[in-house]
């Protein structure tokens, strides 16, 4: 528990990852090495079908890979899914209660920290609506409450915002940088808005699409806080756009 | 840094903000949006709801009933050999007031329900041990298939070499019966889980028993419950051919009723045993559809108390016409939607912000 914590929260060295046998055969990630730092913020951008949910599933211990290595340093890594992927036979505040049942909590604290978390998101109240009788936008604020409730210290982010109108990702955006800064907690972030990439990371790994590779990493040094519409973030993705409409067409999309 | 003490202590459910750049109150604005995005549905009265449920069967009922007194009316057999609807509902009826009915019923129901319960607990345990062993499965799994679908009353002869005319005898058969159900119910249920969901189960940490707990068993439910009424349907089926052919010396039952019944060539009295047999099989089915009616609202997929197959046909004609959202008509036995406007995108401008607070 209170081990000195490496400086390096995840380390992927020269994973490969095979799906299929025969001629079916695909590969989703080439020889992929990365080092994501404790504590740090990092974006995986890239086409789609580039590998990585595929890179997420490994890194969250879901899925083995082919070839390789993905070592979490003694981290534990928690995971929200492209798809809300909420359990349909529970409620929201349901959901959100798996992870802290599973991890022993007391069934007064959990409610307790249900109401929170569901605050959080901007879902106070909705406790006891079923996944089916919510939005996309408002499952997917579910399961990233749900995420949270994990308490992780490496937490893999799959799209989490893909569904949500501007406004709303805007203010989730805040509070997920809030919760990140507040808790020191690392973050490995998939999207495919490349502003939206900027507008949070530390670091934005771009991946190339079949078979997945690390193309390019960038920094990005603009400071925090940071406005999804300032120029610096335009500057920065635009510049980021133009490596990546490269990658893409490199691949005949 | 990341520490044990975690993330969820560290929320803060804010409830008011002002935007910094536009000074809106930006929760009351999303409580606008989010009050749009939820259906508000509006339940009709449970009597109504009751007689949408239930006149369709009476309905049928009455047909079934009709069509019979006509073909007694029509002289087709003698009326000692086949009575009209009448008289067998007057027998059945005049039995319930006996006492030998009701300890005849009471020693067929408890004989139904002991065997049953033996069978899922039975089923339950070999088929989450053949769904989780691949070995157990290529060994006994389609073993489990040809069992249940051999007639249980070809088992009643080594049975009754074994047991005797006993209590066991019934039992076995009524066990062998039913348990092939239920553990085919727990192994289809277990194989069809989504991987999504047990990917979601394992990165929360779930392993194991609270894998099952958590994930396995719920997800498996509706096929467990499918088991469970087909398990029950093959107990009650084997526990009325063996009491026809069993026959407790001093134990009355339904079946050695009716079995008494045809020896003197009582028809009223074999009719109104049948009546019995099927009134327990319909109270029995429709505790079982309740309890998977309830499931699948739980669950959405049940559209306004009719299958989401139907609500979607129904619905994609009127969704046509009307542009947007598809409002389900107020058909079936269920709600009624109170459907909000606004079908489309562009729900986030000003205009809804306090809609709801
Ligand atoms: N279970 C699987 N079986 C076979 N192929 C798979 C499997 N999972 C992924 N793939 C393949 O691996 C590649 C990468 O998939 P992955 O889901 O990681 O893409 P992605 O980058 O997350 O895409 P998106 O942005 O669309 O979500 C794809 O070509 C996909 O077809
Ligand atoms: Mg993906």
């Amino acid at each position: 528990m209170t081990a000195v914590r490496s400086d390096t929260a995840v380390r992927i060295d020269g994973v490969s990852r095979f799906f299929g046998a025969g001629a079916a055969r695909v590969q989703a990630l080439d020889n992929v090495s990365l080092d994501v730092r404790s504590g740090e913020f990092l974006c995986l951008l890239g086409a789609s079908g580039c590998g990585k949910s595929t890179l997420l599933g490994l890194i969250a211990g879901l899925d083995a890979p082919s070839a390789g290595t993905v070592d979490t340093t003694g981290r534990r890594a928690g995971m929200m899914f492209q798809d809300s992927a909420l359990l349909p036979w529970l409620t929201a505040g349901g959901n959100i209660e798996v992870p802290l049942r599973l991890r022993g909590i007391r069934r007064g604290e959990r409610r307790e920290r249900v109401e929170r978390l569901l605050a959080m998101v901007r879902l106070a109240g909705l406790a006891d609506k079923r996944p089916h009788e919510l939005s996309g936008g408002m499952r997917q604020r579910v399961s990233l409450a749900r995420a949270f409730a994990q308490e992780a210290d490496i937490l893999c982010m799959d799209e989490p915002f893909g569904a949500l109108d501007a406004m709303t990702r805007d203010l989730l955006h805040d509070e997920l940088e809030r919760i990140w800064r507040e808790t020191g907690v690392t973050v490995i972030f998939v999207t495919h808005d490349v502003r939206e990439a900027v507008r949070l990371g530390d670091r934005i790994v771009l991946l190339s699409s079949r078979p997945g590779r690390v193309a390019e990493i960038f920094d990005v040094d603009i400071e925090r806080p940071r406005r999804i519409d300032s120029a610096r973030v335009a500057e920065l993705a635009t510049t980021v756009t133009t490596r990546l409409r490269e990658e893409v067409g490199r691949h005949g999309h | 840094m990341a520490t044990e003490s975690g993330i969820s202590t560290q929320l803060r459910g804010r409830s008011t903000d002002l935007d910094p750049e536009t000074g809106l109150a930006v929760d009351a604005a999303l409580a606008g949006l989010d009050a749009l995005d939820i259906p508000t549905v509006q339940r009709r009265p449970l009597a109504a709801r009751a007689w949408a449920a239930t006149w369709p069967k009476i309905g049928a009922l009455a047909l079934f009933l009709l069509l019979w007194q006509v073909v007694v009316w029509s002289g087709w057999k003698p009326t000692y050999v086949l009575p009209g609807p009448g008289k067998a509902l007057s027998e059945f009826g005049s039995r319930l007031g006996t006492n030998h009915f009701w300890d005849a019923l009471a020693r067929t129901l408890v004989r139904a329900l002991e065997g049953y319960a033996l069978a899922v607990v039975i089923g339950v345990v070999v088929g989450v041990a053949v769904s989780r062993s691949a070995v157990l499965r290529t060994a006994v799994g389609s073993f489990i298939t040809a069992l249940q679908t051999m007639p249980s009353i070809v088992w009643f002869p080594l049975a009754i070499l074994l047991f005797k005319l006993s209590e066991s005898a019934i039992l076995f058969v009524v066990v062998l019966g039913a348990a092939p159900s239920v553990a085919n119910g727990v192994i289809y249920g277990v194989d069809y889980v989504p991987p999504l969901l047990v990917r979601v189960g394992r990165s929360m940490g779930a392993r194991g028993f609270s894998l099952y707990r958590y994930v396995v068993a719920p997800a498996a439910l509706p096929s467990v419950l499918a088991g469970l009424k087909q398990g029950w349907a093959f107990c009650w089926r084997s526990l009325m051919a063996g009491e026809l052919l069993v026959i407790v010396p001093g134990h009355p039952s339904v079946g050695a009723d009716l079995q008494n019944s045809r020896e003197l060539l009582d028809t009223v009295g074999v009719m109104a045993s049948m009546i019995t047999i099927f009134v327990v099989g319909v109270l029995v089915d429709t505790a079982f559809n309740i309890a998977d009616q309830r499931m699948r609202v739980r669950r959405g997929l049940v559209a306004e108390g009719t299958s989401a197959v139907r609500a979607a046909r129904g619905g994609r004609g009127r969704g046509m016409a009307g542009g947007g959202v598809d409002p389900v008509g107020g058909s079936g036995d269920g709600t009624v939607p109170h459907q909000p406007v606004d079908g489309g995108a562009g729900g986030a401008d000003g205009g809804h912000a306090g809609g709801a607070g």
